[in-house]
């Protein structure tokens, strides 16, 4: 390629550079506003307002998270360990069912294949849903009701993960694996799985984001506080900033400190996205990977 | 061995040597048996009176008793146009962003660059609704939000956000192309991508400018995934994104003229007015018709292009 770059072409990448730097400032904007609104002092916000420049800074609204760290705390195991165990399950069973689908040779394919496409066209809503996982399994105020309903498998993951298999896990190391005498699990848990990993952190990418950023499980199935995840928790706060306060232990721990009210909003909710912040540069890769090729053949 | 085999024993032969594969299904299967099929089987309580002493399966039958009920009210008609209209708003605007950012983004010369762009502009994306609601109160919130401050500081009236259902579908739009938009333009830049260069080498032979390009060359062989991509949203017409309008708005009932969707009703119906006659139906309805949806949109697809229709 030369480097002499026409006039018409120079002229329009400035164009799209300021057209892109424009929507990346839109894009932060608001994340910053996060950040700034928590690291305001509380006499500022009330007076002045959030800003993106604030001019007195003060550091009480974590200050006060810290004190009264145990709900927050709690909720932020719980969030992991959601997101830890959903995870893990979903990388265990999405493959295994995946990896059949994807031998020409297996004989229930077409049928198993319709079944698992089909719940990616029609589902039977919340209503139905909501009423299994409490009258029947009786999931209502478990852990277990943050892990199962919906997030745990999805047929898209399956295709996914299915074509994947298909394309790039050649038929003759198969065949060979079984020369030697290899089983269908030994050749799945020691030639299959180990050829994977790029998918394999691809889909655990949606669901581990999905667990972590997952509010909905809690306002259908709980409504114990103590088991309020992150985002229920923040979800709670966001209606009603006095939760936090009002909750027992803390207002003994922490009684001398009036709570600052508006910057707290904001301090929990960077608290809330900070491992998400901290782990994106390591994992964009294999995230913007996994939505081009799930484009590709849905 | 011989050669004559008659097609039973072939077949158990094949069962008994593939019975792992049979085996590893088990877990996957049966979790799309209890969390997909088993709703589905229970779309008929929509016909039922649901009287939880008797159970659900005791439950008297009251036929199209629900639906009835459904329809006479004015929420029916609010949610339905609601999540239409939000739909092919999305649908156009989206489509022209994702289209535009992708472009810009595959245009880029440096890898790095291309790299910094779509990792700030899909940030948005991993935040989750809770976070957005909170984001979207220090701009909106009537006291000491940004936007009411700017306002101020021109001299204009503060605007009471929460409470004017009229700026909302403004407000909604908006927020979804922020979180959408780096998703949408991955997408596009991955089938620019797949372009072959050797078009835009001899088009540039020939003397094309860059937008002559870009008329000429990009749109019309991004043509088959746009149109692809946008009759599966047709397909989806009837399903809306349920933390985009229940969170956002921050539940304000004052604006559910003007954010009320079947997703959130069906939520409100079920969870805070125990009504699941009501809720039961829109769902039903719900289910049945973006089932209906999706069916046409694929056979429009198949009709279109085949290679790339779904089934």
């Amino acid at each position: 390629m030369s480097n002499v770059l026409g006039r018409g072409e120079k002229i329009f990448q400035v164009i799209i550079h300021i057209i892109l730097l424009l929507l990346a400032v839109c894009a932060i904007a608001p994340i910053w506003i996060l950040v700034t609104g928590s690291i305001t002092s509380e006499q500022e916000l009330i007076l002045d307002g959030y800003s993106f420049f604030p001019k007195s800074l003060s550091l009480d609204a974590y200050i006060y998270l810290f004190r009264k760290a145990s709900d927050i705390l709690r909720a932020y195991g719980i969030t992991l360990f959601i997101t830890i165990v959903g995870t893990a399950g979903s990388l265990i069973i999405t493959p295994m069912l995946a990896y059949p689908l994807s031998r020409k040779d297996f004989s229930g394919k077409t049928v198993i294949a319709f079944l698992v496409f089909f719940t990616m066209l029609f589902n039977g809503g919340i209503v139905p849903s909501y009423i299994m996982w409490t009258q029947i399994f009786h999931l209502k105020n478990t852990i277990w009701s943050l892990i199962l309903p919906s997030l745990l498998m999805n047929g898209f993951n399956v295709i996914l993960m299915k074509n994947y298999f298909a394309q790039n896990i050649p038929v003759e190391i198969i065949e060979a694996c079984k020369i030697d005498g290899a089983g269908e699990f030994r050749i799945f848990f020691k030639m299959i799985l180990p050829l994977s990993l790029p998918i394999m952190a691809t889909v655990g990418l949606f669901v581990g984001i999905a667990y972590w950023n997952d509010w909905t499980n809690g306002l259908y199935y709980v409504t114990d506080t103590e088991l309020f995840s992150l985002q229920n928790l923040l979800n709670r706060i966001l209606q009603d900033v006095q939760f936090l306060s009002s909750s027992s232990e803390i207002s003994a721990a922490g009684g001398s400190m009036e709570m600052p009210s508006v910057g707290i909003r904001m301090a929990i909710s960077v608290v809330g996205i900070l491992p998400i912040m901290v782990l994106y540069p390591f994992f964009q890769k294999y995230f913007v990977k996994g939505i081009a090729i799930g484009a590709v053949k849905g | 061995m011989s050669k004559v085999k008659t097609a039973a024993p072939r077949k158990a032969g094949k069962f008994r040597r593939q019975w792992p594969l049979w085996v590893m299904i088990i877990p996957g299967m049966l979790y799309l048996l209890i969390n997909n099929y088993g709703p589905m089987i229970g779309l008929f309580i929509a016909f039922k009176k649901i009287d939880y002493s008797k159970g659900i399966w005791g439950s008297d039958w009251v036929g199209l008793d629900n639906f009835e009920y459904l329809f006479k009210t004015d929420a029916a008609f609010t949610m339905t146009r609601n999540t239409i209209l939000y739909n092919l708003v999305f649908i156009v605007l989206g489509t022209i962003l994702g289209v535009a950012v992708g472009i810009m983004l595959s245009e880029l010369r440096k890898k790095i660059e291309v790299k910094f762009f779509q990792t700030v502009i899909l940030l948005p994306y991993l935040l989750s609704w809770v976070i957005c609601a909170y984001i979207g109160y220090a701009f909106l919130s009537k006291e000491t939000g940004l936007i009411n401050n700017f306002l101020e500081m021109l001299g204009m009236s503060a605007v009471d956000w929460y409470n004017d259902p009229g700026k909302w579908p403004f407000i909604l739009t908006f927020v979804h192309l922020w979180k959408g938009i780096g998703y949408s333009s991955i997408i596009y830049m991955a089938s620019i991508i797949g372009i072959d260069t050797s078009l835009y080498e001899s088009a540039m032979v020939d003397g094309a400018r860059k937008w002559q390009q870009i008329r000429y060359i990009t749109l019309p062989l991004l043509k088959p995934t746009v149109i692809m991509l946008t009759i599966m949203s047709i397909g989806r017409m009837f399903y809306s994104d349920f933390g985009l309008f229940y969170q956002m708005p921050m539940n304000s009932g004052a604006v559910f003229s003007t954010t009320q969707t079947i997703d959130t009703y069906v939520y409100r119906a079920l969870m805070q007015q125990s009504d699941i006659a009501m809720s039961s139906a829109a769902g039903f309805y719900q289910s049945i018709v973006g089932f209906i949806l999706v069916l046409t949109a694929n056979a429009v697809v198949r009709k279109l292009s085949p290679e790339n229709a779904m089934f």
